[in-house]
């Protein structure tokens, strides 16, 4: 694998998984929990979380505008469940007040397969991008896809466990991925080495002072 | 895309179960008694709501039998918030488990704060759909409760007193001899097993990871941003705060600075900042004080 850092927001959440997922891929990785944290990290996984909690401390932690600056800019950002709602452009069943980036074409309903008694593991179909073949997946109180824009990749599909529909479940626009599962909560490391795979061919580093480039 | 996915889906795995419990680490599970405190704590950035008739200290101040709480009261909380809400069966009480289940809360306490149902055995936890978190005092504890099926332990502490001695205990009690147990020698562990009272295969894997099979929270006495900072510090993977919060002057300010404590536990200045004029905590017990033990409940 290719020498890269990458930085995982660790402000709450199941932040170990992911970073034994990079460790074993063999990739630099570093917690982010300041602004500072993020000098020369060439890439950001927001975790799995409550993403009501993590939008609180990402605004009181200042990481919310150098970040947000940093994936306007087109720094590779991969989000899982909690980090997927952070990335979405429009989030249903949130609090108001919730602050996310909106940077992935998309409405989401959090929490839309239901409480924790609807979460449940399936094998679920993915594109040729991810190797086509099954890939196990956790799905614990996740968001539901309602619907994707069209220059959004879908990567990834599962059935709906309710109501039996097929919907997107892995997406991806431009240097931003993002699942409404957990792959950090199993062994399957396919979408942690397409993404390390996304910022290596990225030419992208965070500036020296990540707060004062944005106010630049 | 090619190979067909297979349709079917499973629930109540205990990935899903234990899943749901790593996705609440570096959080504050705060306990509430009605939607208005339950959507302050949801404000202030819990992962979690802990649905109560009673925080913990006035049922320890009210004596008497303490129950699962009202289903009515349990559906305001499921609807005025939209982080995951737990809820309190008594020890193997397994119906008022059931009850839990068929309102669909997200976690089950089996909880000591409540009046135990049965002196002997604790609910068996492997049939329901929703996980069950358990309160433990030492590592066998912590063994006995996975193996009946817990996919999350919390440190009992010593619930309503606002004294953080007890969860200090034990979370020292299980985290040392995890400790210990990484340094016994296959023979050995047969004899850790048999001291322990745990299974062989639980106490196998925690000697071969360094760490329980499910997260380890804390819960029990907490009060202060510098209480969830020691214990943090000390292992834990979140917090349970219980009558801390609301039985404090401020409960507003103190939760959101709990948060803030829980994340940055490392950084003693964050903490330090956060910490700034939150009025008074909740008034606290010592211990020599009490006249029950809620932790001596459970086995």
């Amino acid at each position: 694998m290719p020498a890269v850092t990458i930085g995982v927001l660790a402000l709450q959440g199941d932040v170990r998984e992911h970073l034994a997922a990079l460790a074993e891929l063999g990739v630099g990785a570093r917690r982010l929990r300041t602004p500072p944290d993020l000098r020369g990290v060439e890439g950001v996984i927001l975790p799995g979380g409550e993403s009501t909690t993590l939008s609180l401390l990402l605004q009181s932690s200042g990481l919310f505008d150098p970040l947000a600056g940093a994936i306007g800019a087109g720094l590779p950002t991969f989000g899982t469940c909690a980090g997927l709602v952070l990335l979405a452009r429009e989030v249903r069943g949130g609090r108001p007040d919730q602050r996310g980036f909106g940077v992935l074409d998309c409405c989401v309903l959090r929490n839309g397969y239901g409480r924790q008694s609807e979460s449940f593991e399936a094998a679920i179909e993915v594109s040729a991008a991810l190797g086509a073949t099954a890939m196990p997946a956790v799905f614990i109180r996740a968001p539901l896809l309602e619907s994707v824009g069209s220059d959004v990749d879908v990567l990834g599909w599962a059935e709906t466990p309710r109501d039996g529909t097929r919907r997107p479940v892995i997406c991806r626009q431009g240097n931003v991925l993002a699942s409404a599962f957990h792959p950090e909560l199993t062994g399957d490391r396919r979408l942690h080495r397409y993404f390390v795979g996304l910022v290596a061919s990225t030419e992208f580093e965070t500036p020296d002072d990540p707060v004062a480039a944005l106010a630049r | 895309m090619s190979e067909h996915a297979e349709a079917s889906a499973h629930t109540g795995t205990f990935a899903v179960k234990r899943g749901l419990a790593d996705m609440l680490r570096g959080g504050v599970i705060m306990d509430v008694v009605t939607a208005e405190q339950a959507k302050i704590a949801e404000d202030a950035g819990a992962v979690s709501v802990m649905a109560l008739e009673r925080v913990p200290a006035d049922i320890r101040r009210d004596g008497g039998v303490a129950r699962m709480s009202d289903p009515a009261l349990i559906g305001a909380i499921q609807e005025a918030v939209t982080i995951p809400v737990m809820a309190k069966a008594r020890i193997g009480h397994f119906a008022e488990a059931q009850v839990l289940q068929a309102l669909a809360v997200d976690y089950i306490d089996e909880s000591e704060v409540l009046t135990p149902a049965d002196e002997a055995h604790h609910i068996d936890k492997w049939p329901f759909t929703v996980p069950f978190v358990c309160g433990a005092t030492n590592l066998g504890e912590a063994l006995r409760r996975i193996s009946e099926g817990a996919a999350m332990i919390r440190s009992k502490g010593e619930a309503g007193t606002g004294n953080v001695v007890e969860a200090v205990r034990h979370l020292r009690s299980i985290l040392g001899d995890i400790r210990k147990l990484t340094q016994a020698d296959s023979a050995e562990r047969y004899g850790w097993a048999k001291d322990l009272g745990a299974p062989i295969g639980l106490v196998q894997e925690v000697a071969e990871n360094g760490r329980l099979p499910v997260p380890l929270f804390c819960a029990g006495g907490l009060a202060t941003p510098a209480d969830v900072s020691l214990v943090m510090q000390l292992g834990a993977e979140a917090v349970f705060v219980g009558s801390g919060i609301f039985k404090s002057e401020d409960p507003v300010r103190r939760a959101r600075a709990i948060v803030e404590a829980t994340a940055h536990f490392e950084d003693a200045e964050h903490v330090a900042k956060v910490s700034r004029g939150l009025g008074e905590a909740m008034r606290g017990e010592e211990l020599s004080a009490l006249r029950e033990r809620l932790a001596d409940r459970g086995w």
